[in-house]
């Protein structure tokens, strides 16, 4: 029996500020949640179930916060699941709900991924310090800088690159109210001239820490056929994990990610990415991420990446746009990162983009990874129903 | 296929089960040293190996461990290479299998492995339990997790449904097993109170451990397993946090979710409850419509092993186990998680007609 | 087998936690010893006031005035009590309905001892002397037979209202690092560097974590690794890091000592930051009672060749 397809009916999110001092952690998911129930055009009632996904539990200090959410998204006498997969989590969720559907468990399910990262220290939370290891030397972009360094040696990029995607994020974040940076007054010299932190990443090329929840809708053929507006289509989805650390691992091309975009592709009949793909949403926490995961996921050629980027090809009004939301360069509550770029990439697909729509965009990949490069989540949306 | 399901699901069945005793401490051993042994068996027990699984899912929290991402280096025992189709959830693993199973139905994969752990003595359960409560209005008063359960308990003797001797003959016969795997059998001195009136011997060990289980669908099942454990319905449910707006004496979940998972269409012959302490086995026993026709953890259950995280899974692999071994035909197995049995997971399991 | 190792391990952080509307109001009501609850859409007064009914899940607004006065529903006697908890010698806990209250609210009971609790017992708050705006303005309950409180409705107004809390949480552990990394550790005393390997694939892994992540095996031949290595990659690191008493700028690196398979980390000293390259030769610089190497110094050997190392970058 085939799978059920399943539709992103409903999409809500919150404002992404660096701290939301004016709402608990449950005011903070209900906005998102309840935005997401407003665009669909249904109350708590018509929810079956609620999938919830964020990353460490010590970033609020709440273990299995979703214990005491659970009455703030409407999930007493429901079925209420907690996914974990590290940075990936925002995407991961929406998989993990989207299966419910897809397997005819459930009609309609809530999706959310939140962090409150006011809460605490997300460097704190990252680097507890642990008896007898060595300490990490660099602080977190001193764990993303070598690899960048690996990638511009393997590939000849010119150091310019990653200031470029820096000001293209920045500059599309304009156009997205949601957006936490927003910043009016930037340019690309301010961008190359901001400081060296971990060279040979720059100040301008890192992501902020922000405060703020995403959440979806899911639902099957029938719920999409009552929506309000179009609905986007999963045409494929996919979640692929390596270990952190191995003897081999290619930091700057992780197989698990190549694998998990093959898997994708294969489910939704695409046959070259670069031509059959119309926009990316990605999951960029340091600029230079971009050249590199469109390497990794089949975009460009290995060592060819930046190449895309640097000719404009990336822009908003570029052949292949990426990260039309600013991306996680402009935004980036950890757990509710990966299903913010999935619900852009639903976004898009619906037409409900705003200033940041990419026009006639038709199939658009959402892209999440977490931990040392090693999980990866992803899916494809579609304006269309799959095929069979 | 077994038998034609009503909703037009896919049959899947548990075809294997693996867990390392519970100890009090395993310091010796890293998660992963602790978890590896685990894996191997359960791989072993149907001749597949990590490459040959279709999903992998795994249950855990950081909270036991003090560390944030733990369970990511619990992932180099399973040996992801090349990479896997993996997922994580941070509760009991029982939920872990819950995602694996709705993997299973969509088709996506034929098997999938499903583990989970917790290491309890690194830390103060008591105290880190506390720490999944209402952050706000109760958290900062720390109430440990045997206080709520003792007013959970209070609640029922109040309400005449239990009595301190009667949760003493749940605690006896709990112990009275012959679970090898088990942290606490024999006779157990029925103690002290540590919260009146709970007495040390109504309250679960704490120990360390590990469960896995394979899942496979239709005919996979078949072939991995002379007697598979269909799942015949799996569902959960959750409360309200609060436990002032609960009524502590009943368990709404766990009867919704019993009943969406068909338990009270036919007797159940075995049932093996997720109940850390005595008196949430009368909880569930009622809410679950368990009579004395049903035997009641003949593993022991929590109160004779509950690693944290992995407790709730073992119930669903002890009950599929005794369908392997052909000791019991349907099942019912449950999990919890969260203060005073807020969130309850039920599931159905047949073997074929003997 | 040499002694497994372990330390404490202490987690502990003031969390800063934000309010919202219905919780603040109620937690600066304790402050002035006026106790807030909130109506839901039926008719039912929820005490402690949450701001999402747990029924119908409306958001719930509206704040009504209960009493400091309230009735038992459940107890469980606390003789040991523990850190953090609101009292010190033995005490109730105990679930209470307030007066005004449909739903009960968790606290601390003071009572001689378990002989003078009972459900349904009457009892009053004992508020803090010191009261910020938490639920530990709520010193405790304690028994009371005098008349109920009046009930009048609230709106929730108050003078410089508490908007968030600060939640200090500390947990102790006992951090035990395994077999594998105790006899890493053991030998990096001896300044040795001691990896495992995989009994399948052959790799060498530094440092061993007790199993082969790719073939998901045990590892346990000990393969003495080093001292010397390849600087595969690196950054220099401008921005000093809080818990780290290191002067910027300066390298950080990854290192693939000579044996090993995987890299490791290390600063590099000893050379200016700006000459350090990819592929660059170095070894380990040990500081007395270190217990890693302080930094890693070129050992004047030609740099290795792109790809000799090209596999571990």
């Amino acid at each position: 029996m085939s799978k059920e397809p399943v539709a992103v009916v409903g999409i809500g999110q919150t404002k992404h500020v660096a701290a939301r001092r004016d709402v608990s952690i449950a005011g903070l998911v209900r906005e998102a949640a309840q935005r997401a129930l407003d665009d669909a055009e249904l109350t708590w009632a018509d929810i079956d179930a609620v999938v919830i996904g964020k990353a460490p539990d010590f970033f609020e200090g709440v273990m299995m916060p979703e214990l005491y959410l659970a009455d703030a998204l409407g999930a007493v006498g429901k079925p209420m699941l907690r996914v974990h997969t590290a940075g990936s989590v925002g995407g991961s969720t929406a998989l993990v709900a989207a299966n419910l559907v897809a397997a005819r468990v459930h009609g309609t399910v809530l999706t959310l991924a939140f962090e409150k990262q006011s809460e605490s220290n997300a460097m704190w939370g990252l680097s507890l310090p642990i008896p007898f290891q060595q300490p990490l030397l660099a602080g977190a972009g001193g764990f993303f800088a070598p690899h960048v360094r690996a990638y511009m040696r393997r590939s000849g990029a010119p150091d310019t690159v990653g200031s470029l995607v820096a000001y293209k994020d920045r500059r599309n974040a304009l156009k997205n109210a949601y957006a936490h940076l927003h910043e009016h007054d930037l340019t690309l010299a301010k961008v190359q001239a901001s400081p060296m932190l971990w060279d040979p990443i720059r100040y301008s090329e890192t992501c902020p820490s922000s405060d703020g929840a995403c959440a979806m809708v899911l639902t099957d053929r029938a719920g999409a056929a009552r929506a309000p507006r179009p609905p986007a289509w999963m045409l494929g989805g996919a979640m692929r994990s390596e270990p952190t650390l191995f003897a081999g691992k290619d930091f700057v091309s992780p197989r698990a990610g190549k694998d998990c975009a093959a898997d994708v592709y294969r489910q939704a009949g695409i046959a070259d990415p670069r031509r059959d793909i119309d926009a990316v949403e990605m999951y960029v926490p340091f600029s230079w991420y971009e050249p590199m995961w469109l390497e990794n996921l089949g975009f460009a050629d290995e060592g060819e990446g930046w190449k895309l980027t640097e000719s404009g090809v990336t822009e908003l009004d570029g052949d292949l746009p990426v990260n039309m939301s600013g991306g996680v360069l402009s935004t980036n509550p950890i757990g509710a990162s990966g299903m913010i770029r999935f619900a852009e990439a639903a976004l898009q697909v619906r037409g409900q983009a705003g200033d940041h729509q990419v026009d006639g965009a038709r199939r658009v990949l959402g892209h999440a990874y977490g931990g040392g490069s090693q999980f990866f989540s992803m899916w494809l949306v579609g304006s269309e129903p799959p095929a069979s | 296929m077994t038998s034609e399901d009503v909703s037009g699901l896919r049959d899947v069945a548990v075809v294997a089960f693996a867990q390392s005793d519970t100890l009090r401490t395993t310091e010796e051993q890293s998660e992963v040293e602790m978890l590896m042994p685990v894996l191997h068996d359960v791989l072993g027990q149907t001749g597949l190996r990590t490459a040959d699984i279709g999903f992998t899912c795994s249950g855990s929290c950081d909270y036991l461990a003090g560390r944030a991402f733990s369970f990511t280096l619990a992932l180099d025992g399973v040996g992801a290479w090349p990479p896997l189709s993996e997922s994580h959830v941070e509760t009991d693993g029982a939920w872990a299998l819950y995602e694996a199973w709705t993997k299973l139905l969509t088709g996506d994969a034929d098997t999938a492995l499903v583990y989970s752990y917790g290491k309890s003595s690194p830390g103060s359960l008591r105290d880190v339990l506390t720490r999944q409560l209402d952050p706000y209005y109760v958290a900062p008063l720390w109430p440990d997790s045997v206080a709520l359960a003792a007013l959970q308990a209070q609640a029922l003797i109040d309400a005449g449904e239990t009595d301190e001797p009667a949760l003493a003959g749940i605690a006896a016969r709990s112990r009275e097993i012959a679970n090898p795997r088990a942290q606490l059998r024999g006779s157990v001195p029925h103690g002290d109170y540590v919260v009146r009136p709970l007495r040390t011997g109504d309250c679960p060990p704490i120990g360390d451990g590990a469960a896995a289980v394979i899942l496979a669908a239709g005919d996979r099942a078949r072939e991995l397993c002379s007697r598979p454990a269909w799942i015949r319905g799996i569902d959960h449910r959750i409360e309200a946090h609060s436990l002032g707006v609960r009524d502590l004496t009943d368990s709404p979940s766990a009867r919704l979710a019993a009943e969406r998972a068909g338990a009270f269409e036919r007797p159940l012959d075995t049932a093996e409850l997720h109940a850390p302490f005595t008196a949430q086995e009368v909880v569930l026993r009622k809410a679950l419509r368990l009579d004395d026709s049903v035997r009641i953890n003949p593993s022991g259950g929590a109160l004779a092993a509950n690693p944290m995280m992995a407790a709730g899974l073992a119930r669903i692999g002890e009950a599929a186990a005794r369908i392997h071994r052909g000791e019991s035909d349907r099942a019912l197995a449950h999990a919890t998680s969260g203060p005073c049995l807020q969130q309850n997971l039920v599931a159905v399991l047949e073997g074929d007609p003997r | 087998m040499p002694e497994v190792l372990k330390a404490p391990l202490v987690v502990e952080f003031p969390f800063t936690r934000s309010l919202g509307p219905v919780q603040s109001a109620f937690l600066t009501g304790l402050r002035e010893r006026v106790v807030l609850g909130v109506k839901t859409g039926d008719g039912r007064t929820l005490v402690p006031p949450v701001e999402y009914d747990p029924v119908t899940a409306e958001e719930i607004r509206d704040l009504v005035h209960v009493g400091s006065t309230g009735t038992v529903t459940t107890w469980a006697w606390n003789p040991e009590p523990r850190r953090g908890q609101p009292l010190t010698a033995p005490f109730a806990w105990a679930l209470v309905r307030l007066d005004g209250a449909d739903t009960a609210l968790l606290h601390a009971l003071d009572a001689p001892g378990p002989d003078a609790v009972h459900t349904g017992m009457r009892v009053r708050i004992r508020w803090a002397e010191k009261r910020s705006g938490a639920i530990t303005d709520i010193a405790c309950f304690e028994p009371y037979d005098g008349d109920d409180a009046e009930v009048t409705v609230h709106a929730g107004e108050f003078q410089d209202p508490v908007i968030g809390i600060v939640a200090p949480a500390r947990l102790d552990y006992t951090y035990s690092p395994g077999r594998a990394q105790s006899a890493y550790i053991h030998a990096l005393s001896d300044r040795r560097t001691v990896g495992e390997r995989c009994p399948s694939c052959r790799k060498v892994y530094v440092p061993p974590r007790g199993a082969c992540p790719t073939c998901g095996v045990a590892t346990a031949e000990q393969v003495e690794v080093g001292p010397r290595g390849t600087v595969t990659t690196y950054c220099i690191v401008n921005i000093k890091a809080k818990n780290l008493d290191i002067e910027v700028p300066y390298v950080y690196a990854h290192i693939a000592l000579d044996g090993a398979d995987l890299t490791l980390h290390g600063r590099i000293g000893g050379i200016p930051y700006g000459q350090v390259r990819m592929g660059l030769r170095v070894e380990p610089v040990w500081t007395e009672g270190g217990r890693y190497p302080d930094h890693y110094r070129p050992t004047g050997e030609p740099d290795a060749d792109y790809d000799t190392y090209r596999e571990l970058l």
